[in-house]
């Protein structure tokens, strides 16, 4: 396989630099504490500058506040009792939202980063509360979610005792973290700081976890140590060598049935305007996944909708006929590919992506770029600008064509909703948000059918502007998510749409939301089932309805009063948007029951495994 | 296929794990492993012997490439290269005849006898993997008691120059920057 490949970059041959690695720590802290100095009396911040010896839960919370933390989702432990002792000196300079369950912080810590793209903070304690922020953790990493997870640990000499509130959590975690850490030395830990906030955040971001054994929060460091990371894991690649991009330039412009295929990878680079300019100058359609969404602008001419198992007949038809894919910043997905001895197989596929393991991991690119998509992109523009216009012009007559075939696609099969007097439909209910929120909300999703509805009748405008579960498909995601993102952008419309099933894995973070007066917005579809899951059942299971039926739950309304939330309900269509409009401008907390129709299917769907073109209409 | 894969990684506690929950992650045996330092302080080798086909070690060898602490990741298999495996055999040697044949076979194998009692000896052998597999296979008519062996290590050959760039068996993900499949 490998043999096949002929390495064109020659020069761009990156070998990490390996040594001594300096974070030069301690200089950081100093201008930290020149700066927090003018802080008030009562808090940590002024009482003290950063060059006395300290212990190692007040370097922690500095290193926090270094790197940019101002807002930290966690629940307090025995093991992490010092350090919370710290934040409550540095309480101005930092806020801690106390969640009520620990999968609830690193989901809020996710939507935080996913709202902004900066790197989300959790802290939970030892032993359970580890294990309950794994889910979290592992959510973070299958979408490449930049997170610091804090996790307190036994004291360093009882480690392997089975102490109480013992657990491997560096060994739970290494699945699923980018990188982790088990502090053995408090003069260690500032640098450690440092890195886990680089790591997390540079290339291809993701989760790292810190654990710290209590004993090392409470020792004093003398001095720190900066020189103790022994390689700088510089994950930017090199630049793309000038021949690569002439190839791809080539290949692109000569293309008859081109496609363009893109996913978080966009999001995560802050890409969408270079994509843009790209396949404006090249007036190629654009398709892109789950994580994609609001990449590129839904409603944009060349844009064909989501791909993938629920997405749209033209956008699947596009690439199983496509003669050229452009796979940017996306990882070949099953739930994109579905068999994939036939996705794309009269394409040439050209593959960029910042991890060089995305590369051929599930299907052989006939070219590939390792580069993050923004970079790539742009070079690319420059490179198509500085073609004839000649050129470019013949390019585009010859895809008029297959613009023909796209548009008949996109005109046969649009996202269908059906509309009745006694009930409410899902999708009626996507669509009205959308129209009373003009658009712009942020939309979090839990997982399920709710989730596919808003993908496809929710037109996304802007990166960032649609946050989902999307490599882990984790219930219970959507509510916190929701509350950690409404944070991060206050003067913002965030609105969780959610299951009547995932609603219930984390509906404890309403009082949350209540406490820190987060102006959160839940939209309940309320479909007495554990919907997707009866869906499957209903096609493939021969209406064997298994487990999912949720027809007895709380009364939503109810429990939302029960919180100090509002509680509204809309059980038919006339009601529909009355409630949304006044949830909507509630100035606090809404939770929203939307008694929807009980046994409606998200179509189309590439049932799993299956050529996308075997696609069910309805 | 079976692959020998050397791996630069930082010596730290866990990063070993790291390497070692790749494999596993994909239900991919291990055949060996060693880990050693290097001239560089800090700094291990490890050596992993494994059996798969060539895009699933180059799948694991680019993300081992990713992890942190991990400097280099490449197939020695490719270029010509020496492999290296010792072996301690506890063998039995219960009369004067016995002792005089293993004597023999350790001079033509280049062996040692490290240690021996009235009726057992413990032989040191080292040398690739067919040189060790048939000393100890001849010597199984003498009844072996215990076999410890340490796994391979691997160098690649002067001949061979890991050092130009476009040698494309440099399977080091981070190597690999663009390329066009022809
Ligand atoms: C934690 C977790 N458990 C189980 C599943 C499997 N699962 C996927 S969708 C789904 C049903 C979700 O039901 P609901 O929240 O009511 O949403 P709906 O599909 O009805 O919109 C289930 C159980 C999952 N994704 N996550």
């Amino acid at each position: 396989m490998m043999s096949k490949l002929k390495t064109i970059q020659k020069k761009a041959v990156i070998r990490k630099e390996g040594g001594l690695f300096d974070f030069s720590g301690t200089e950081i802290m100093r201008d930290a504490a020149s700066v927090t100095a003018a802080g008030e009396d009562t808090t940590g911040s002024s009482e003290d500058t950063a060059d006395k010896p300290m212990r190692g839960a007040e370097i922690l919370v500095r290193g926090l506040i270094r790197n940019g933390v101002d807002k930290i989702f966690g629940l307090p432990g025995g093991a992490v009792l010092h350090i919370y002792d710290e934040l409550w000196r540095f309480r101005d300079e930092i806020t801690h939202y106390l969640v009520r369950h620990e999968q609830g912080a690193v989901h809020a810590a996710e939507g935080y980063a996913r709202a902004t793209g900066k790197v989300g903070a959790a802290l939970v304690t030892s032993g359970p509360g580890a294990t309950n922020a794994i889910t979290g953790i592992a959510t973070a990493y299958m979408d490449s979610i930049p997170l610091v997870v804090i996790t307190g640990q036994v004291p360093l000499p009882v480690i392997g005792t089975d102490a109480f509130q013992e657990v491997d959590t560096f060994g739970l975690t290494l699945p699923i973290v980018k990188h982790s850490y088990l502090v053995r030395d408090v003069r260690d830990l500032a640098a450690i700081i440092d890195e886990a906030f680089h790591i997390a955040a540079s290339g291809k971001p993701g989760p790292v976890v810190i654990d710290v054994p209590k004993d090392i929060t409470a020792q004093i460091c003398e001095e720190p140590r900066t020189k103790f990371a022994r390689v700088f894991a510089d994950d930017v690649p090199p630049a793309a060598d000038e021949a690569i991009l002439d190839t791809i330039t080539d290949r692109l412009i000569n293309a008859e049935r081109p496609i363009f295929y893109v996913g978080g990878g966009i999001v995560t680079s802050g890409a969408s305007d270079d994509l843009m300019k790209v396949v404006e100058l090249l007036q190629a359609p654009v398709t892109p996944t789950l994580m994609g969404l609001g990449g590129f602008p839904t409603a944009h001419k060349l844009s064909l909708g989501m791909l993938g198992m629920h997405g749209t007949y033209a956008a699947n038809m596009g690439v199983s006929e496509a003669d050229l894919l452009v796979a940017v910043g996306v990882r070949f997905d099953d739930r994109v590919t579905g068999k994939l001895a036939t996705f794309a197989s009269q394409a040439e596929i050209i593959h960029i992506d910042i991890d060089p393991s995305n590369i051929g991991k599930v299907k052989q690119p006939h070219i590939s770029l390792v580069s993050d998509a923004k970079s790539a992109l742009q070079r690319i523009a420059t490179k198509l600008e500085s073609r004839e216009g000649a050129a470019l012009n013949a390019g585009k007559a010859k895809r008029e064509e297959w613009w023909k075939k796209l548009r008949a696609w996109l005109d046969s099969v649009p996202f269908g909703c059906k509309y009745s007097e006694t009930e409410i439909n899902p999708q009626q209910v996507i669509e009205e948000l959308h129209r009373i929120t003009q658009g712009v909300a942020i939309i979090v999703t839990d997982v399920g059918q709710h989730q596919m509805w808003a993908a496809q009748f929710y037109p996304f405008k802007r990166s960032r502007q649609w946050i989902t579960s999307g490599g882990l498909g984790t219930m219970g995601f959507g509510l916190p998510a929701a509350m950690g993102a409404q944070l991060a952008c206050p003067d913002k419309t965030v609105v969780a749409v959610v299951g009547d099933g995932g609603f219930q894995m984390t509906n404890q973070e309403i009082i949350t939301a209540i406490q820190y007066k987060i102006p959160l917005k839940v939209l309940i579809m309320n479909n007495g089932y554990l919907g997707m899951v009866r869906q499957w059942q209903e096609m493939f299971y021969d209406r064997a309805y298994s487990e999912v039926d949720l027809s007895i739950s709380p009364d939503f309304v109810k429990l939302a009063e029960a919180y100090g939330a509002l509680g509204l309900r809309a059980k038919i269509p006339s009601e529909l948007a009355e409630v949304l409009e006044k949830g909507l401008a509630h100035d606090g907390v809404t939770i929203m029951d939307i008694v929807v129709s009980k046994e409606e299917n998200v179509f189309p769907i590439i049932p799993a495994g299956q050529d996308t073109r075997n696609m069910i209409l309805k | 296929m079976r692959n020998t894969l050397s791996i630069l990684v930082a010596n730290e506690p866990g990063e070993l794990s790291r390497i070692v929950g790749l494999f596993s992650a994909r239900g991919y045996n291990i055949e060996t492993i060693t880990v050693g330092t290097t001239l560089e302080e800090g700094w291990s080798r490890c050596t992993i012997v494994t059996e798969g086909d060539d895009s699933v070690i180059e799948q694991i060898l680019k993300q081992c490439a990713r992890l942190a602490r991990v400097r280099e990741a490449k197939s020695v298999t490719k270029l010509p290269h020496i492999e290296r495996e010792m072996a301690l055999i506890d063998v039995n040697a219960k009369t004067p005849a016995d002792r005089q044949e293993i004597k023999n076979l350790v001079d033509i194998f280049r062996a040692k006898v490290v240690d021996i009692s009235h009726d057992r000896m413990i032989l040191e052998a080292s040398g690739n993997k067919e040189k060790v597999d048939r000393f100890i296979g001849l010597l199984e008519s003498f009844q072996l008691n215990e076999v410890a062996r340490t796994g391979y290590v691997a160098i690649n050959r002067l001949t061979a120059d890991t050092r130009s760039a476009d040698t494309p068996v440099r399977m080091s993900a981070k190597h690999e920057q663009a390329a066009v499949n022809t």
